[in-house]
């Protein structure tokens, strides 16, 4: 697998699939996409450039554990239900939040705090497996 | 775009009055749960800290179940629907005193374990998982009592399965993986069944709101397509309480886990499966209850005595410890199979009493093979020199597990023997006292043999081994704290039943007359 055209390309193409997966997280919200699809594409893009770079280089750019990625998305997703409890609404009750940003309004709610908490989990499993099977094949 | 362009009449959609903050505590169990459950994985490489998070998140867990009984039994029934959809729609937590109690008292258990996971658990269980598993573990266990909409039910029956195989493999033993198989497989047959029962009910009623199927059920009767529902839900959740005769799992896995991780499951999973029943049969289809009477009245009985009958044969202390769980699931069962009031009340504080006394039970076996070095009753012997805190131990849950007074057990099997002798079921309430007794002989075994006898096998009568002449060193407090804990309240319940008792009674009241159930999920149009 390890040619010099795929080394070459796949940090490229693992950087533009992440860009890409970030984008699928945000138009989620009204249009196909969301958390759970954005979090594989960003785990294939790891898988792959572990396939091209060995596993040892995506643990470094990740910087954190998968696991640990994983949970810090339950986590997020966990608190993500909980700003309606100042409101007097029930648990998950979403809440809007209208922002003025370089004059233009972008709205900010807990169901997007809760697709990226969907999309850390998503991210850090999948990629915890993708790249321990990895591993296995290198040795 | 902005909240201005829409102008909808929401009432007609949601409930649109404040949720009074005291309502959260629904709640507060599974957002506790996960929320200490992701930071201890986050903490995964500090195993020091681990207990300690774990530690304070399960103590935050029981005062937040603690806090909800207190306000189910001030208040009735409680509701909380997510995001505020008008139920059946949106999905509901509905919580009465049954839910309330029995979610109190495993969180009690899993603080215990906890604590008791400090001494057993080494610093590579903890790496793989011990502690964010336990926590997701309750987050299943704590959602599906509190849970009132059936296909939740089944969501929170997965999260206690993933947890639990995460748990029974720790430490990744050929006979932990024989036994994960084992109990995988059949447990996910159960789940699997659970969910085409449940596709088919929503075929039926098209609902899934627990209180709505009540209505419907109510309205049209039982007739054979739900009966076929009912058989399956009891077939799927016979299986999960470990009920004769799919019980072969529980004794095939139980005792290759972790001693703290096999006291959990003891305590709690058979636990969940019986609540399920008395839920489904009790709230949801008493009328298929009616109709499948006779038939859970001969499982439960096979259940008590093969399981007690299973107990006298072994001579691992684990797998006798988990033949006496399937037995208690008989009793509970028994319950069931009566269905009036004061039986599903029994079988209410049942559980609350198994899930205590078998989790210590499970933690004393550990403490016992801390000090005799075995679980085999061939080689334990002369614990009661080694320590006669452990012996008064074992002695009291002993009596507890056999139904004697003055422990948590009794009361119980009163209220079932009463209440089976009062409709005229004398088959069931003799099943229970010959239980009791074979329960009885089934510890007094253990208590013979591993507290009185000098040694192994073998040794003479007033014989000591020289070995066990010098007690060694058990753990300290994080072994007896939690020991301490459980047996404690095994004690304060046998010696002042009156609060459980009406709470068991609170909980089957609603299961029998669910008028105040549908109430609080509907409002007060329901007649």
């Amino acid at each position: 697998m390890r040619t010099v055209i795929f080394r070459t390309i796949a940090p490229y193409l693992a950087a533009l699939m992440v860009l890409f997966s970030i984008f699928v997280l945000l138009r989620g919200h009204n249009e196909p996409g969301g958390g759970f699809i954005g979090g594989l594409i960003a785990a294939s893009a790891f898988a792959i450039y572990g396939i091209a770079c060995g596993v040892a280089a995506v643990r470094r750019a990740i910087t954190f554990h998968p696991m640990s990625i994983s949970a810090a998305g339950l986590f997020l997703a966990g608190l993500s239900g909980l700003p309606s409890l100042f409101t007097g609404q029930p648990f998950m009750t979403s809440q809007w939040w209208y922002v003025h940003m370089l004059g233009v309004e972008v709205p900010l709610s807990t169901p997007l705090f809760f697709d990226i908490g969907v999309y850390l989990v998503v991210v850090g499993s999948i990629s915890s497996i993708a790249l321990a099977l990895e591993e296995r094949e290198s040795d | 775009m902005a909240a201005s362009d829409y102008s909808v009449d929401l009432s007609q959609a949601m409930r649109m009055d404040a949720v009074p903050p005291g309502d959260w505590l629904m709640i507060a169990p599974l957002v506790i749960t996960i929320l200490g459950g992701a930071l201890c994985l986050m903490a995964r490489k500090n195993t020091d800290s681990q207990p300690k998070i774990a530690i304070i998140f399960l103590t935050l867990l029981v005062l937040a179940c603690a806090g909800l009984l207190a306000r189910v039994l001030d208040k009735g029934v409680l509701t909380m629907v997510a995001g505020n959809w008008l139920p059946p729609f949106g999905i509901a937590f509905t919580v009465d005193a049954m839910g309330a109690t029995l979610a109190l008292t495993s969180s009690i258990v899993a603080l215990a374990a906890a604590v008791f996971g400090i001494n057993d658990i080494d610093s590579s269980g903890r790496r793989y998982g011990f502690y964010p598993f336990l926590l997701l573990l309750m987050t299943g266990v704590c959602g599906a009592f509190l849970t009132g909409d059936i296909f939740n039910l089944y969501v929170w029956f997965e999260v206690l399965l993933i947890s639990s195989f995460g748990l029974l493999v720790l430490g990744n033993e050929r006979a932990q993986l024989d036994g994960a198989v084992k109990y995988a497989l059949l447990n996910i047959i159960a789940t699997t069944l659970f969910l085409i029962a449940t596709g088919l009910l929503y075929g039926i009623l098209g609902t899934l709101n627990m209180a709505d199927i009540a209505r419907k059920t109510a309205s049209s009767g039982v007739d054979g397509p739900l009966m076929t529902v009912a058989v399956l839900y009891f077939l799927a959740f016979a299986m999960k309480a470990a009920a004769f005769p799919v019980n072969f799992w529980l004794p095939a896995s139980y005792h290759t886990p972790r001693i703290v991780v096999a006291a959990v499951f003891a305590g709690l999973l058979t636990k969940v499966g019986v609540y399920a029943l008395l839920r489904i049969f009790g709230l949801l289809m008493p009328e298929a209850r009616l109709v499948l009477s006779d038939l859970i009245a001969v499982v439960a009985i096979a259940t008590m005595l093969t399981g007690v009958i299973g107990a006298l044969a072994q001579t691992d202390l684990r797998r006798l410890l988990g033949y006496l769980v399937i037995s208690g699931i008989g009793s509970m069962l028994a319950g069931l199979a009566m269905g009036t009031g004061p039986a599903m009340a029994g079988a209410i504080f049942y559980a609350v009493h198994s899930i205590l006394v078998m989790t210590a039970l499970y933690m004393t076996a550990g403490v016992m093979r801390g000090l005799g070095g075995s679980y085999s009753l061939r080689e334990l012997g002369g614990l009661y020199r080694a320590s006669p805190l452990l012996a008064a131990a074992f002695l009291m849950l002993a009596f507890a597990v056999s139904g004697l007074p003055p422990f948590s057990g009794f009361w119980p099997k009163v209220l079932l023997v009463d209440a089976a002798l009062r409709d005229g079921h004398g088959w069931i309430a003799g099943a229970i006292l010959l239980t009791g007794l074979l329960t009885t002989i089934a510890v007094g075994r253990v208590w013979i043999y591993a507290f009185w006898r000098g040694g192994a096998e073998g040794t003479a009568d007033g014989q000591l081994t020289a070995s066990l002449a010098v007690p060694r060193e058990v753990g300290g407090a994080a072994v007896w704290m939690p020991i301490a804990l459980l047996l404690g309240l095994v004690v304060i319940i046998g010696l002042q039943p009156e609060f459980m008792m009406q709470v068991a009674q609170r909980g089957a009241s609603t299961l029998v007359e669910p008028l105040g159930y549908l109430r609080s999920v509907f409002g007060d149009i329901v007649q």
